[in-house]
């Protein structure tokens, strides 16, 4: 698959990318500034000189970075939430779906900007500058993208928990934990990975906006949306400042749709091509 | 239809009601104090800081002072703005007749592009034609916002320099010129969220029609001797319009984060953009009104997309 040999070679660019391209992502030149690539700046310089592909490497990492840990936590909480309220018979479904309801119409990006813009300088003194804002953004992303997950795994929980197969089990005597844990949550798992794929790509989105908004990351925190930010007031003299952060992030988030898609023809039976 | 209309507004209410909790508490527990400079000015003695914090109450207990706002914005005071000393309402009526052409308009665009797309896609499936369709599709919506408005500025601003590339409110032209002038500056903006929302709906649109296609009923209105225009128009699309509606209403707090982030890279005084410098000023009262006018947007559209499925559903009774 195309897609998945793209998004490989992106996490290995960035993963090892430092090693081999070892120019400092603040060693500031004014004498090579806003430069178009060459050879020596294969992707050009931005206005202070400062190497533009060191930068991107240094910023992908963050984005992708970002991207899991986010897809990690919204999938959790979506997962806990769903089989809380897939298990219940009672009123904490009810409770559990209106809460669902309310997250899902909550205006997500003035929350997400108000949220950050607030409580960053605390969490900069508990985590660090970087760390600060990288807990932050993680947790708040996360915690804002959880609904569609928990529909999903309360929906294949209702299905699935009247089924003989848990039925038997309940039969011997597995507690209701076991029956979750080891009999009804594997079933439910198909579905859940490919909302999960789908998450990483929209939390990438959802932090590159921050970051090009200007309330993500500190400005010494060149991430991909960042450099868009940065490189916005410059598009008529410097237009490659903008295009390769910005072709990084469609490159990466088109990938990991079109692998979602090819897990859910995977996953989903129901799917006959 | 009234009583429906009366009952869904009351299931819209406690929603409404949550979120704006949710909101202030947010605000609430954030460091950030209105009071701040006031503390750091050596001419106003400690009494008088202490007096106002007293009279505005900025030290009671948070549900305290949401049910004071609560009530205060019931009765239509909605506070004053410390960054542009102005009452808070006046700012925002000023501003949301902006978004909402924005946003209205490109809604209208994105269906009009997905809506004969998708049907046409469906009713070919795996045909040359679809294959391109999903393509682009995928490429459009994985490419944001922020890149799409980019890259048309690069392109018809700095490269072609057919359009502005900022939103102007006060247009000197009058007249035809004046529509003319709106038109082009508006353009780019409608654009990018209409294009960005429009390959989404195709997908939708394609799936919902996919689903139809295949039943019954559809092969009695061939049997009939129906033609195939009527039976794709008038009896296919109006039950594939169903879903499609329910997911177009759960998009729309994604439609207003677009606008937020259009309305920045083209400088349009919409809400968005209000938000942003309310937000970098700290202007408390106006970040709690903003967003809480987005989520009442939010709410309104899903009433709306209730009320649409009555119309395209007959099945559907509001008793």
């Amino acid at each position: 698959m195309a897609s998945a040999t793209i998004l490989g070679l992106l996490i290995l660019g960035v993963v090892i990318g430092p090693w081999l391209w070892p120019i400092g992502i603040d060693e500031i030149d004014f004498t090579a500034r806003l430069e178009t690539p060459s050879w020596r700046h294969p992707f050009g310089t931005d206005d202070l000189g400062q190497d533009l592909l060191a930068r991107m490497i240094y910023g992908g990492r963050i984005s992708l970075a970002v991207g899991l840990a986010a897809m990690v936590v919204a999938t959790l909480v979506g997962v806990i939430i769903g089989a809380l309220a897939g298990m219940s018979r009672g009123y904490l479904d009810t409770v559990l779906m209106w809460l669902t309801d309310l997250f899902l119409s909550l205006p997500q990006l003035p929350l997400l900007l108000l949220v950050i813009y607030l409580f960053r300088e605390q969490l900069k003194a508990i985590f660090g500058l970087e760390g600060g804002v990288f807990v932050l953004i993680v947790i708040v992303i996360g915690g804002l993208r959880w609904m569609p997950v928990a529909r999903l795994v309360r929906a294949q929980f209702f299905s699935l928990r009247e089924k003989e197969f848990v039925e038997a089990a309940r039969a011997h005597g597995a507690s209701r934990r076991r029956q979750v844990v080891s009999h009804i949550l594997p079933n439910a798992i198909g579905p859940v990975i490919v909302a999960s794929t789908i998450e990483v790509s929209s939390a990438i989105i959802a932090e590159s906006t921050l970051s090009f908004l200007g309330l993500g990351f500190p400005p010494d925190i060149p991430t991909w949306g960042r450099l868009l930010f940065d490189a916005k007031d410059y598009l008529d003299v410097a237009p490659h400042w903008a295009l390769f952060p910005g072709a990084a992030i469609f490159l990466t988030v088109l990938s990991i749709n079109f692998i979602g898609d090819g897990l859910r023809d995977a996953l989903d039976p129901r799917r006959v091509s | 239809m009234g009583p429906y209309l009366i009952r869904r507004l009351l299931i819209a209410l406690p929603s409404l009601l949550g979120i704006s909790l949710i909101l202030f508490t947010v605000l609430a527990l954030a460091p950030g104090d209105p009071f701040e400079e006031l503390a750091t000015n050596p001419n106003i003695p400690p009494e008088v800081r202490a007096n106002l914090r007293a009279k505005f109450g900025i030290d009671d207990p948070v549900l305290v002072r949401y049910v004071r706002w609560l009530a205060a914005m019931a009765q239509g005071d909605w506070g004053f703005s410390f960054a542009s000393r102005i009452n808070v309402d006046t700012l925002i009526l000023q501003r949301v007749p902006t978004t909402l052409f924005i946003v209205g308009s490109s809604q209208i665009l994105a269906l009009a592009i997905a809506l004969p797309i998708g049907i046409y896609a469906a009713t070919r499936p795996y045909s040359i034609f679809d294959q391109i369709a999903n393509t682009l599709a995928f490429v459009g919506f994985s490419l944001p916002t922020f890149f799409t408005g980019l890259l048309f500025i690069l392109v018809f601003s700095v490269t072609l320099d057919w359009l502005p590339f900022v939103y102007r409110s006060d247009l000197a032209a009058t007249g035809w010129r004046w529509y003319w002038e709106m038109f082009r500056q508006s353009i780019m903006p409608i654009m990018v969220l209409a294009l960005f929302q429009a390959a989404s709906y195709t997908r939708y649109v394609r799936s919902a029609v996919l689903d139809v296609v295949r039943l019954d009923y559809v092969t009695t209105a061939r049997a009939k001797g129906l033609g195939e225009k009527t039976v794709t128009l008038r009896h296919v699309t109006r039950n594939a319009l169903i879903p499609v509606v329910t997911l177009v209403a759960l998009q729309m707090p994604a439609v207003f984060g677009g606008a937020i982030v259009t309305e920045q890279i083209f400088r349009v005084p919409g809400i968005g953009s209000l938000l942003i410098s309310a937000i970098l000023a700290n202007d408390t009262p106006v970040i709690m009104a903003v967003t809480f006018v987005f989520s009442c947007l939010v709410v309104l559209f899903n009433l709306i997309a209730d009320l649409l499925y009555g119309w395209l559903d007959p099945r559907i009774s509001y008793n």
